[in-house]
């Protein structure tokens, strides 16, 4: 039975676990001057990308690289796509020419769910809506772990557009089942009905949401939204909900701040908290090739 | 042809009937209604033993989607009527978002003309309110009731005019139909899913169920100032109920309809983004599911009706926002009716069958839903301690996208009657 990986909703606490010392090692071949092992030697690794995106379609790519796979990108302007074929037989498709991990990205939440139980290959979600982005949670909680040693009791802030925001989702689901307390912050036009459901406090008041935390987490604006009108102004939108110097203060003095980029500077977080101390946003990024070889040499070589 | 219906459960709210009892049809009229043990002498006579089992007015269907003509991929007047028969309704009225659209005589009359040809249950148009269910101008209503429509409608969408809204019930109320509204304010209604907890985890874009509140208030309303009637399509919310309700007390002229799924239903049936759970109005809560039951049985809502909305696989088996809108529905409306409504003691079996055939036929003005005597035959009989279990390949229509894939269900029609002819016999189509 393959396995796939669509989002935390359906891991267990101890899959994550799996996952995360995985990845510990593999952060060492990152890090190290010779970037080549053989766990994927001989597979296929296909990028299937229906949305821009740089940081995680070239982190996946590097990270099959790492890992002595194939590797080959789509995205939709470029493909049949374009042509109006439906995703099935899209993949389909691309299942057939001999691909044993499909990473697909879309613009639809709930599309690789729609793929996975008809292909052969194994189906990785790199973020799919508003729905989930489950490595971008693992490498966030990955990222948490080497700073604090823990998960279990840490209080994370995410404070942002929440209605929008898959990364969200995967961090809520994957944090709560490793024992965080999770805050969330934003505006009530941004903020989705009964998101407390889920197991999180909700503030409106970003403040509140800071107070105490262990993480704080900036989630990016679109400013399409803006048009749309669930917020008056950029400037309105960093002077009530954006993160700066004085909101981070409210965070325990050893606090570390996220993002799960790109960011808009000076709309979800000001410059100097970008370049701050407490930034680890560019850990974040090195630590996602690691999260993202352990998900594919897991998938193919014995499961989570 | 006479047929003999014999030791029945005749149920006729009608002619409040509700007994054991015997029904004589001559030439697809219901002649006689009563013990009738005297056949001696009586030839080419069929007798259908109905002993243990229902029979009642074929059901009306006031809210179908033929898809004929222009979307026959989904559906047509032959299939979705097949469809019809097997689920016991006898009579649809059919929804006018074809292409071209219903809004002028001829497309009314073509469908009459199709269904006469290839029709198994009755049927009757129902047309535009707007040319080209645009909302901008009245379509010729007039001359579409002088050629056979029944109701006029833009349902798949609201008239977002007001105005043009009160000139719809003005200009219908002249020639004796209803205006059936769709309610749905269309920027509030943007989205995939019900609004809550499900559509929030799976990251859906929710619809507030005020989308469809506000219009439902608007049409009330505006019905009331103007003292005309209005027929409230597809409810699904608990405040539409209450916003029905107190407008009855008023006096206001104004009927609604709910649908199977909405009083069986609630928006966790979307999970695994199941696209056959993906409608509009959306799915809602346990709490909206339980206001319909209320409103049902204090008579608050008059009608069942199925939205019977055909969809080819090619448009559900996709990404769930990019999925149409609409489960298919005939078939298994009579049995969820059963389930979820009379067994669970919201309903006798007599209101579930005065919703589902006496009450459409009295908001459409025809002369369907009764077993009087001089009326056409139509009739249903069923058995409704016989379960049966819902399997979407077998459905009759054209379209499978059902969300009671296995569902085990009560009383699937033995016999349909249509004019005094027997169309299901034993629970089979006949040829």
């Amino acid at each position: 039975m393959k396995q796939d990986l669509l989002g935390l909703k359906d891991l267990s606490a101890q899959q994550i676990k799996n996952i995360l010392s995985h990845a510990a090692d593999m952060k060492k071949v990152v890090l190290s001057d010779s970037k080549k092992i053989p766990n994927l030697q001989g597979k296929t690794v296909v990028n299937l990308f229906y949305e821009n995106s740089t940081r995680t379609r070239m982190s996946f790519e590097l990270a099959a690289k790492y890992m002595s796979a194939n590797a080959a990108n789509i995205s939709s302007s470029g493909s049949s796509v374009a042509k109006g074929e439906t995703l099935i037989d899209t993949a389909e498709t691309l299942d057939v020419m001999g691909t044993d991990i499909l990473v697909m990205r879309h613009n639809m939440s709930g599309a690789p769910h729609l793929i996975a139980p008809v292909i052969k290959a194994s189906v990785i979600n790199a973020g799919d809506g508003m729905n989930e982005h489950p490595t971008q949670a693992l490498l966030d909680i990955f990222t948490m772990i080497e700073h604090k040693g823990h998960i279990e009791g840490l209080k994370v802030a995410i404070i942002g557009d929440i209605s929008h925001s898959r990364v969200v989702r995967s961090n809520i689901h994957g944090l709560t089942k490793l024992g965080a307390e999770v805050s969330l912050g934003g505006p009530a036009t941004l903020m989705p009905k009964d998101i407390d459901k889920m197991g999180v406090k909700v503030f409106n008041n970003v403040q509140e949401a800071i107070i105490d935390a262990d993480v704080v987490m900036g989630l990016r604006i679109q400013l399409e939204r803006q048009k749309k009108g669930l917020f008056p102004s950029v400037r309105e939108y960093f002077r009530f909900f954006g993160v700066d110097e004085s909101r981070l203060r409210l965070a325990k003095p050893d606090a570390i701040l996220m993002h799960p980029g790109p960011v808009n500077r000076g709309v979800e977080l000001s410059t100097s908290v970008i370049d701050g101390d407490k930034s680890v946003i560019t850990e974040q990024v090195t630590n996602g090739v690691a999260v993202r070889m352990a998900v594919m040499d897991m998938l193919i070589n014995g499961g989570f | 042809m006479k047929i003999l219906i014999k030791n029945g459960h005749v149920i006729d709210p009608a002619n409040g009937i509700d007994g054991v009892t015997d029904i004589y049809i001559e030439d697809g009229i219901i002649a006689e209604i009563g013990k009738n043990d005297d056949l001696d002498g009586v030839e080419n006579i069929q007798v259908i033993d109905a002993k243990g089992m229902i029979v009642a007015p074929g059901l009306v269907d006031m809210h179908v989607h033929l898809r004929e003509p222009g979307q026959e991929y989904k559906e047509d007047i032959e299939t979705g009527t097949r469809a019809a028969v097997y689920g016991g309704v006898t009579s649809v009225a059919c929804m006018p978002n074809t292409e071209p659209v219903c809004d002028n005589e001829t497309v009314v009359r073509y469908i009459k003309e199709r269904a006469k040809e290839v029709g198994y249950a009755n049927v009757f148009p129902v047309g535009a309110i707007s040319k080209g269910l645009e909302g901008q101008y009245l379509a010729e209503i007039g001359e579409m009731v002088f050629s056979g429509a029944v109701a006029v409608t833009d349902d798949g969408k609201p008239v977002e005019n007001s105005a043009l809204m009160r000139r719809a019930m003005q200009y219908s109320d002249m020639f004796d139909i209803t205006v059936i509204s769709h309610c749905e304010d269309m920027a509030l209604g943007e989205g995939d899913m019900n609004e809550g907890a499900v559509a929030t985890e799976m990251g859906l874009r929710g619809i507030s169920p005020a989308a469809e509140e506000v219009m439902a208030a608007r049409d009330i309303l505006v019905a009331e100032s103007i003292n005309c009637r209005v027929h409230i399509a597809h409810i699904s919310t608990k405040n539409t109920v209450e916003l029905i309700r107190q407008a009855k007390k008023r006096g206001v002229k104004v009927t609604c309809e709910t649908c199977p799924h909405y009083f069986s239903l609630t928006d966790e049936a979307c999970r695994g983004f199941n696209t056959n759970a993906k409608m509009n109005p959306p799915l809602r809560t346990a709490e909206d599911v339980l206001a319909i039951k209320e409103g049902l049985k204090d008579g608050t809502i008059d009608c069942i009706v199925t939205d019977h909305a055909p969809h080819h696989p090619d448009e559900k088996e996709c990404e769930f926002g990019y999925a149409k809108n609409g489960i298919v529905g005939l078939e298994t409306s009579l049995g969820l009716g059963i389930k979820y409504l009379v067994k669970e003691g919201y309903l006798t079996m007599s209101q579930l069958i005065e919703k589902m055939s006496k009450n459409p036929s009295e908001v459409l003005g025809i002369a369907k839903g009764t077993l009087s005597t001089g009326h056409s035959a139509d009739v249903v009989i069923f058995d409704p301690q016989k379960a049966w279990t819902v399997d979407v390949k077998e459905l009759h229509s054209k379209s499978k996208n059902s969300p009671f894939d296995g569902f085990e269900l009560y009383g699937k029609p033995e016999y349909v009657l249509v004019n005094g002819k027997v169309v299901i016999n034993s629970g089979e189509l006949m040829k």
